[in-house]
């Protein structure tokens, strides 16, 4: 198995909030590893960091085996990394097609406007956003932005997906065929690493989950053993034991 | 057909620019050449900015410097190294890019205001650099020696082909301008108007597409710069770097729309028409940019994707005409 991201001792600080500390994994090409932990445990900082939005100040990160620490965003873009957005970051003013486009055209192929058009559209209709594709990405609602910012990620064709929280603020009907999207991505061998809040969601796509509280990898293995972990539960609801004798005192 | 869907949007552009260049000569009269002069002058400079303001999403107050240092580098190499006009033309653009790239490469890291506020500094340190400038005649300029007017058949004919190089000038301006609108790299300059991070995470590098931005912006108002020196027979700095000839720049693109190709050139036309009615006009003549201040205000208030794109938005189908 190749390794496609290798993280190695990562971390990342601002001010006084030591966001993440030492984070380490490997992450093998073709799978989907679950990002998860209570908010405010850094995920989408190490969304961050893996991407080059905020470098990390310690550690390495390789992608495809080059060394990718400091690099920018747009060289992440172009080495085949895509990513989406928690808050969803639509370029309003132009058409959904040409968002996607502009993921082809500066992602890691470097389509011509031509191909870009084209594969913006096969990538909507994949996303079920093709009726929508001449209108402007403002007027879509939050759950259409969300396939949106998908649908520019994948218009890139990368080898790495990053997905933060596409399926939060969704419904229940809408979640399934999010999740449905994202199983139809990785069988096109597309590996991802998503972060998720929704469990029973998270659980049943990862090939593996990676827990992250207070910037701090505290849990890492199979859906089932990170369910049955007594730190993850810990870091969810407090301490059980503690939380026992507490009722018990009482 | 193919082509017609493949350029519609170009002839509306060319369509205006035509018909200011062919009217004086209809006409033949030459105040009507002068002041089709100074609407193509507009509209050349109106477009330029576009590409950094309309495109790109950056408000330069101080893109006349690009005109005023072109003007002086070209005028410089005419009088003093005996240039000819179009050499001379393509090197106050050349200048005009250089400055452009130098100046790109320190304060387009700024953004929003802050780049805003940096090219009033530019515009403001360039004049009184040149103010101070022996090579380039300090505050008193320089002044075309008349014998230069003689290649053009004397002072009467050189207007006149001023007046058709005006008109060239203009007309590569909008074409400059559809070209970057319609290429991948107008597309990369639209997104990062939109969202620059977001921009950049979809791989657009941000840095160097605004630096080029910047340096196409600059050319053409370098050139316009060495034509309308040429044409007035000095440049001085006050003439060269007026600020408030920045903010009507800015006006002329808000009020015909940003980023549309044809918005600025009728922006230009509709600001040029105006103004020449407001310094005629006994009751406006000393107030007329006071009305460019309110009216830019009114555009920023009521109407802030300009005319074209207000139209735009009302009108669907006529996208692919108001390009």
């Amino acid at each position: 198995m190749t390794i496609l991201l290798s993280l190695q001792g990562v971390s990342k600080r601002f001010g006084g909030l030591q966001a993440l500390s030492n984070v380490t994994f490997d992450l093998p090409e073709g799978q989907i590893l679950g990002l998860i932990g209570p908010n405010g445990a850094g995920k989408t900082t190490l969304f961050n960091a893996i991407n080059g939005v905020y470098p990390p100040e310690e550690g390495r990160i390789m992608f495809r085996e080059k060394e990718i620490t400091k690099a920018r965003p747009y060289d992440h873009a172009r080495m085949g990394m895509a990513r989406t957005h928690q808050i969803v970051q639509p370029l309003n003013e132009l058409s959904v097609r040409e968002n996607v486009m502009v993921g082809a055209c500066f992602g890691h192929e470097h389509q011509d406007l031509g191909n870009a058009s084209k594969i913006a559209d096969e990538v909507l209709e994949f996303v079920g956003l093709a009726p929508r594709a001449d209108q402007l990405a403002g007027s879509l609602n939050v759950a259409q932005k969300k396939r949106l910012e998908m649908a520019r990620a994948l218009a890139a064709r990368p080898y790495l997906l990053l997905l933060d929280e596409v399926l939060a603020g969704l419904n229940p009907s809408e979640i399934d065929s999010m999740v449905q999207t994202v199983l139809r991505i990785r069988e096109q061998g597309i590996t991802i690493i998503m972060i998720e809040h929704v469990m029973k969601a998270v659980m049943n796509v990862s090939d593996r989950i990676l827990v992250l509280d207070y910037g701090v990898q505290i849990a890492e293995g199979s859906p089932e053993e990170i369910a049955k972990n007594e730190k993850v539960i810990e870091a969810y609801l407090g301490d059980p034991k503690l939380a026992q004798q507490l009722l018990e005192e009482e | 057909m193919k082509l017609w869907n493949r350029y519609s949007g170009l002839i509306l552009p060319v369509l205006v620019v035509a018909a200011l260049a062919v009217w004086p000569v209809i006409t033949g009269k030459p105040a009507n050449r002068e002041s089709a002069f100074t609407i193509l002058k507009a509209v050349a400079l109106a477009s330029s900015l576009n590409i950094l303001l309309g495109y790109t999403g950056y408000v330069s107050f101080g893109h006349i410097v690009f005109y005023g240092f072109g003007g002086y580098v070209g005028i410089f190499l005419l009088t003093e190294k005996g240039w000819s006009l179009w050499t001379a033309i393509l090197a106050g653009g050349a200048a005009s890019g250089i400055l452009a790239f130098l100046l790109g490469s320190a304060i387009l890291r700024l953004r929003g205001a802050y780049f805003a506020l940096a090219t009033i500094g530019v515009n403001e340190a360039m004049r009184a650099f040149i103010n101070n400038f022996e090579l380039f005649g300090g505050p008193t300029g320089i002044t075309l020696n008349f014998s230069v007017y003689r290649d053009f058949g004397g002072a009467a004919h050189a207007l006149q082909t001023s007046f058709y190089i005006g008109a060239g000038l203009a007309l590569l301006a909008l074409l400059l301008s559809y070209i970057v609108r319609t290429s991948k790299f107008g597309l990369g300059l639209l997104a990062i108007r939109e969202n620059e991070d977001a921009a950049e995470v979809m791989g657009v590098v941000a840095p160097r597409a605004k630096t080029w931005a910047y340096v196409l912006s600059a050319i053409i108002p370098g050139m316009v710069g060495v034509l309308f020196f040429f044409k007035n027979g000095n440049v001085e700095p006050h003439d060269a770097f007026p600020l408030h000839a920045s903010i009507e720049l800015l006006v002329m693109v808000m009020l015909g729309g940003q980023g549309t190709v044809l918005g600025p050139i009728l922006g230009a036309f509709a600001y040029q028409g105006m103004r020449g009615y407001l310094v005629t006009s006994p009751i406006f003549k000393d107030i007329q940019l006071s009305v460019s201040g309110a009216l830019l205000l009114m555009i920023v208030l009521f109407i802030p994707a300009g005319a074209i794109g207000w139209l735009r938005h009302r009108v669907p189908p006529l996208r692919r005409v108001l390009a």
